[in-house]
């Protein structure tokens, strides 16, 4: 096993987790303010994560045909939704004291999400990047079966000639990944958090 | 042409999730209970847990299909292991979680410990148990998915098939009824969550 396979499942993983935050966040910030649209996004991304990976995957691929990007695609939706639904959550713990003063000291909507509340929200935010970044590197296994490579493509090809040893070195280093990913990003949370509160807040860790 | 081979694999697939959750419920819960009473253990236990979790399904499904063969039962000793452990760490969270007023209120009734945990910690905590079967049964149909890798049917065979001579209708075959499974599967879940909720603290829970 080569360390570029590594890299590619990294490279696969940041972008997913990119474009989810890219798309994620608008989302989040629009069911923050649309309490109509809420419900209807948090559904729709609650289905996109319900749905198998493998089955999305194919469903994906028929459109934009196998390799890397039906994966980013697909790991995109299923992230979409610690990220979208954090996002909300954050916005709208946001002591509405702090909502209130702002609003007094006449600053704009856009000033008071941009200056105020986005900030505050931020380590709420951060905990829906880690838990999204530590599913993907799970689901990104599946790459191998729709022609995407990355770590899955040894376990895959371990147990198709019945190889341990390539299964184990895959495995170990998906899981060395994820760990890694969830300590640091956890490390960084709790700074975040003493940051801006002074105490850990911990939302729908799950 | 497809459609009895459809109704099998909808058939099969189903059977694997329903008994590999069945055995990762009752072993995640007894587990789960045992880990509330010796809080002492959970903090080298749930870690060690958490680091397994890592693991991708198709890792257990891997090595135990190099050591059982292909049997039905590789598939399901691996997705009962997967299934255990969101059950496993919703149980625990879900009785230590219950307020420690409760308990003491119970224990002043003179009830004894198995009428506490049975009367009051287990229904209290039903909620949470519950989401973490939806969590269960949701991976599991994603997992089960890829028990057609090792050629033991379930829906998974018409999307490898469809990938492997690049026919999208057979893709979609699988993939379709895979995602209307799960979406139907985690509906149900959330009836059954709201059904379990004792009356008490219906409102509480949203």
């Amino acid at each position: 096993m080569s360390f570029s396979i590594v890299l590619e499942h990294l490279a696969m993983v940041i972008a997913a987790v990119f474009c989810s935050i890219v798309v994620g966040l608008p989302l989040g910030i629009a069911s923050y303010y649309f309490p109509r649209g809420r419900k209807a996004i948090l559904f729709v991304s609650d289905v996109l994560q319900t749905v198998p990976s493998l089955a999305l995957l194919g469903i994906i691929m028929i459109f934009v045909g196998a390799g890397k990007l039906t994966v980013i695609i697909g790991v995109t939706l299923y992230s979409l939704l610690p990220i979208v639904r954090n996002t909300y959550l954050g916005l709208s713990e946001v002591d509405s004291g702090v909502k209130e003063a702002a609003r007094g000291m006449g600053m704009s909507r856009f000033y008071r999400l941009f200056k105020v509340e986005l900030p505050l929200a931020f380590p709420v935010m951060f905990t829906g990047i880690r838990i999204a970044t530590v599913n993907a590197i799970g689901t990104i296994v599946f790459a191998a079966s729709v022609g995407g490579g990355g770590l899955g493509s040894i376990i895959y090809k371990g147990i198709r000639v019945m190889n341990v040893k390539w299964i184990a070195l895959g495995t170990l280093s998906l899981m060395l990944m994820a760990i890694l990913f969830d300590a640091v990003m956890g490390i960084v949370e709790k700074k975040l958090n003493q940051k801006f509160t002074g105490k850990s807040l911990q939302m729908n860790a799950d | 042409m497809y459609g009895d081979e459809l109704i099998r694999n909808i058939g099969i697939h189903l059977m694997y999730v329903f008994v590999s959750v069945f055995f990762g419920f009752i072993l995640g819960m007894t587990l789960g209970i045992l880990l509330s009473r010796a809080p002492k253990y959970s903090k080298i236990v749930l870690p060690i847990l958490s680091v397994f979790n890592t693991i991708p399904g198709i890792v257990f499904i891997g090595i135990l299909f190099l050591y059982l063969g292909m049997v039905p039962m590789t598939v399901i000793i691996a997705l009962s292991i997967y299934a255990m452990f969101p059950i496993l760490k919703n149980t625990y969270v879900g009785i230590t979680n219950v307020e420690q007023k409760y308990v003491e209120a119970a224990r002043g009734c003179g009830m004894n410990r198995r009428q506490i945990l049975f009367k009051v910690e287990l229904p209290l905590s039903m909620p949470t148990i519950i989401g973490g079967l939806r969590m269960a049964t949701i991976y599991t149909v994603s997992w089960t998915v890829l028990a057609a890798m090792i050629g033991l049917g379930g829906l998974g065979e018409f999307i490898y098939q469809g990938i492997n001579i690049n026919r999208n209708d057979i893709i979609l075959l699988g993939a379709i009824p895979a995602a209307v499974l799960a979406i139907l599967l985690g509906f149900l879940i959330d009836v059954l969550q709201r059904k379990v909720t004792p009356r008490g603290i219906r409102k509480e829970v949203k």
